[in-house]
């Protein structure tokens, strides 16, 4: 029975049913594309011709525009997957906790091959980037909807039975589903009760503009990692003309897609009133009357008690017309899920996502404070930005300066994972240093910190003093540990698999760089390194900071820059000669030509070097 | 009159003007193969990377703005500029000796001008489809650069909308709007502006092969660099 639906594709009658009623939900816009196409395929778990055909013709696009969307996400897919569709989060933390041997011996249990479908057409099983689980990894991602956690051995024999027995995933152990938040240290934003209207009651009293000033006054920095003044970007958007029949928009950035960060997946489960006070506070300064919140879709599990969150707001006169019996106080909240696209947390890709298009970064400027959501002046923040910005909208700009450094004021999140005792995430006023954090979460033995994950900063042992803040170390709240057992090549390895598989292809660097730092990466692993392959690194690293369109590309080698920087070691094991190294193995080569002629003697092979 | 510096020239700019505008009309040649005067900007190939007040940016996304400094034609930028080119052959399948645009092509004609002697980095060799569907056109992915003019032409000029991008990073691949995604089951004419505005060999005519010798070429006569004058770069209306 849970099976019936779509199971055959002949079954044309209930896809267009299907397509229809997720059409006229959403009034067939074409903003709302993304969001048609990723309930369509909860339906229909795939999306077909004919369905790529219908919801076209619906919205009054072509069908190779739409092909041309789906085919932009990873969590999209074009060709039949699984009923149940396995993916493996493929961050180097769950790798550290054995996800690869695991996804194998899922593979074999089920018979099947990685990335393909089961010739029953039962199950697929595939690897997927960071599913934002690092504390609790290895993590598994179904039907991208539901998410497990800590897998190990046992667990992957009980869920290969599971699956063949075809038992719903409502139906596995409930334990397997739980989401731990892992808060080892709170200050002023983990720590505080519920938010129930006190920050925009605050905001009221004190006047919009009086709110601003104190958004200002306290500092506060994007907490997405870029670190722009989130007062002057208030002040900015505000500022800007609105086009006719548009107004401002409040986005907040819940597209948490770096890998190893996890830190708004909490505040989102905790701290989701204060992320919408805050977002509503926004809107009042703004003017803005629609809210909108991009939710990645790795998260989607926490779509339903978000919503919860949205309703009961709306009851008690927070959100909707007339907030807080004020006229003119009128603002709402909806939530877009993402598909599976790491570079739509770069805001303009988000807002071409949040338009139903290709996650393409914009052209810039015009800015999204300028020309944002269809070309309505947008304020842009993250989950993490809008929490403080309601405790600010509180407390006043003057509290929350005083926490924190000259240049990075309040507190900040940090999503702990790795080699370490007690991962999960610790607030902690800006400027603490890397050591105190290894102190807390029970590190030891410590070779490198990844701070702000792949497209961050990798420090080693002598800059353990050096401290996280916009004037040191900035961090966007990813924190993994590697201790001294790890190979600091095959941190970088994955990070550069990584980047070449969230590559949006827009542009010539890094559509094509990331895939031959790949390549080169790929090299050395299997042993064919040279010191040219190094050189080459060198250059495709440089040519990629700057030439790039936007800040993936950028950042895409950062970590190479860093291990090679620190880690050569871990690099020159692999570089086998100093001098040239084909990139193949010739002997194995001849291997062919040794079995024609029936040789196997010391002669038929050519002397290995080094 | 509004003017900018490019590598010591003053260069006048209309409101408006993009950097590669304004260099355009003045005479100027900035490396690109992305862009065309009559086409909306896309700034994905990179080629015209600049340095505007010693910053990295695209001269054919940035706006002109009285007293920027602009580097574009030194070493260090074309330097660059032959890796992003590099990057481009080994993406795809280019044999020139075999391809009728061979002359003509701005792909060809851009490594040639940046001393572009050998493919630098391993082939990727993907494979792709040549699409013989249409009477009168080829569609040879191979070459296909994804600068997406025959998009922005098809959409802008022709109101097609023929081809769409679709896929992501290095599957990053043209579709063509057809049922069968052939072009021969396309909207997609020989007359179309589309038709005519691809840089590389990817979309041309046929039965039209040789009709000017090689030898003969537009890049045969002078290198793309000495030809930032020539009527088609300059033609500021659309056709």
């Amino acid at each position: 029975m849970p099976f019936a639906m779509f199971a055959s594709s002949t079954d044309t009658v209930l896809m267009t049913t299907a397509v229809d009623a997720v059409l006229q939900r959403y009034g067939a816009r074409r903003e709302a594309l993304v969001q048609i196409l990723r309930e369509v395929q909860d339906q229909t778990r795939w999306l077909s011709r004919a369905v790529i055909e219908r919801v076209a013709a619906g919205i009054g696009l072509t069908p190779a525009i739409v092909e041309g969307v789906a085919s932009f996400y990873r969590f999209m897919h074009l060709r039949p997957v699984g009923h149940y569709h396995l993916q493996w989060s493929d961050n180097i933390t769950d790798r550290m906790r054995g996800s690869r041997a695991l996804a194998q011996d899922l593979c074999r249990r089920l018979q099947v091959e990685s990335g393909a479908l089961s010739a029953d057409a039962l199950v697929s099983v595939d690897f997927t980037s960071c599913t934002g689980l690092g504390d609790q990894g290895p993590a598994l991602l179904v039907n991208q909807h539901q998410v497990l956690t800590r897998m190990d051995s046992s667990r992957v024999r009980e869920l290969a039975e599971l699956v063949r027995a075809r038992v719903p995933v409502a139906d596995w152990p409930s334990e397997w589903l739980r989401v731990d938040d892992q808060v080892c240290r709170r200050d002023v934003l983990l720590g505080a009760a519920a938010m129930q209207g006190q920050a925009m009651r605050a905001m009221l009293a004190r006047g919009a503009e009086a709110t601003l000033a104190e958004v200002v006054t306290s500092r506060l920095r994007g907490r997405g990692g870029a670190g722009f003044g989130t007062g002057r970007k208030w002040t900015l958007c505000r500022e800007a003309p609105t086009p006719p029949g548009g107004a401002r928009v409040v986005v907040c950035n819940a597209d948490e897609g770096e890998p190893g960060t996890f830190k708004d997946r909490v505040l989102l489960t905790r701290q989701a009133d204060a992320v919408f006070e805050g977002m509503t506070v926004a809107a009042r300064v703004l003017g803005a009357r629609q809210g909108l919140l991009y939710l990645r879709g790795e998260y989607r599990y926490l779509l339903e008690s978000l919503q919860a969150v949205l309703t009961q707001r709306r009851a008690q006169g927070l959100l909707g017309a007339r907030i807080l019996d004020t006229d003119g106080f009128d603002f709402d909240i909806a939530i877009h899920v993402g598909a599976g696209a790491y570079v739509c947390g770069e805001e303009s890709a988000l807002i071409e996502s949040l338009e139903g298009k290709r996650g393409t970064p914009r052209i810039r400027p015009p800015f999204p404070v300028e020309q944002g959501y269809l070309g309505q002046p947008t304020v842009v923040n993250n989950v993490e930005t809008f929490c403080a910005s309601a405790h600010i909208a509180l407390q006043g700009g003057a509290w929350w300066a005083r926490m924190g450094t000259p240049d990075s004021s309040g507190t900040k999140l940090h999503s702990v994972s790795g080699d370490c005792e007690r991962p999960g995430v610790y607030e902690y006023p800006f400027g603490v240093t890397i050591a105190q954090i290894l102190h807390d979460c029970g590190a030891s033995s410590t070779q490198a910190v990844q701070v702000g994950g792949p497209s961050g900063v990798c420090l080693a042992v002598p800059e353990f003093d050096r401290r996280i803040c916009f004037e040191d170390v900035p961090t966007a709240g990813a924190f993994m540990v590697f201790d001294r057992s790890r190979d600091m090549f095959e941190v970088a390895h994955s990070f550069s698999q990584f980047f070449a598989h969230e590559s949006c292809g827009f542009c010539t660097p890094c559509r094509v760089g990331t895939k031959l730092v790949l390549r080169r990466m790929d090299k050395l692993a299997a042993g064919f390194g040279s010191l040219f392959d190094e050189v080459e690194l060198r250059e495709l690293e440089a040519l990629m900071h700057g030439t790039t369109h936007c800040g993936l590309g950028a950042g895409a080698t950062n970590a190479l820059r860093d291990t090679l920087a620190r880690f050569r070691p871990a690099y020159e094991q692999r570089l086998q000669s100093p001098v040239f190294t084909p990139g193949f193995d010739l002997d194995a080569e001849l291997e062919p030509a040794r079995r024609v002629t029936g040789r196997d003697d010391a002669r038929a092979h050519l002397e290995r070097q080094g | 009159m509004n003017h900018f510096m490019l590598d010591g020239n003053t260069v006048p700019f209309r409101d408006g003007d993009t950097l590669m505008d304004a260099a355009g009309r003045a005479g100027h040649y900035v490396a690109h193969l992305c862009w065309q005067p009559t086409l909306g900007q896309s700034g994905s190939c990179r080629l015209c990377t600049v340095k505007v007040d010693g910053r990295l940016t695209t001269a054919c996304t940035t706006r002109a703005a009285s007293g920027q400094v602009v580097e574009n034609n030194t070493p260090e930028l074309n330097a660059k500029r032959l890796l992003l080119t590099q990057m481009l052959f080994v993406e795809g399948n280019h044999f020139c000796p075999s391809c009728e645009k061979s002359g003509d092509c701005l792909l060809q004609a851009t490594a040639y001008d940046l001393g572009m002697t050998e493919p630098r980095f391993d082939e990727f060799y993907p494979r792709r489809p040549v699409d013989a569907s249409h009477p009168n056109m080829w569609l040879d992915l191979n070459r296909c650069i994804l600068c997406k003019l025959c998009v922005r032409a098809s959409h802008e000029v022709d109101g097609k909308d023929v081809f769409a991008i679709g896929g992501h990073g290095i599957n990053t691949h043209l579709i063509v709007n057809a049922p069968s995604g052939r072009l021969g089951d396309s909207a997609f004419a020989a007359s179309d502006f589309a038709a005519s505005v691809c840089p590389v060999g990817a979309i041309l005519p046929k039965r039209r092969g040789f009709v000017v010798p090689i030898g003969e070429r537009r890049f045969d006569r002078a290198p793309v660099s000495a030809q930032a004058q020539a009527p088609e770069e300059r033609d500021d209306e659309r056709s």
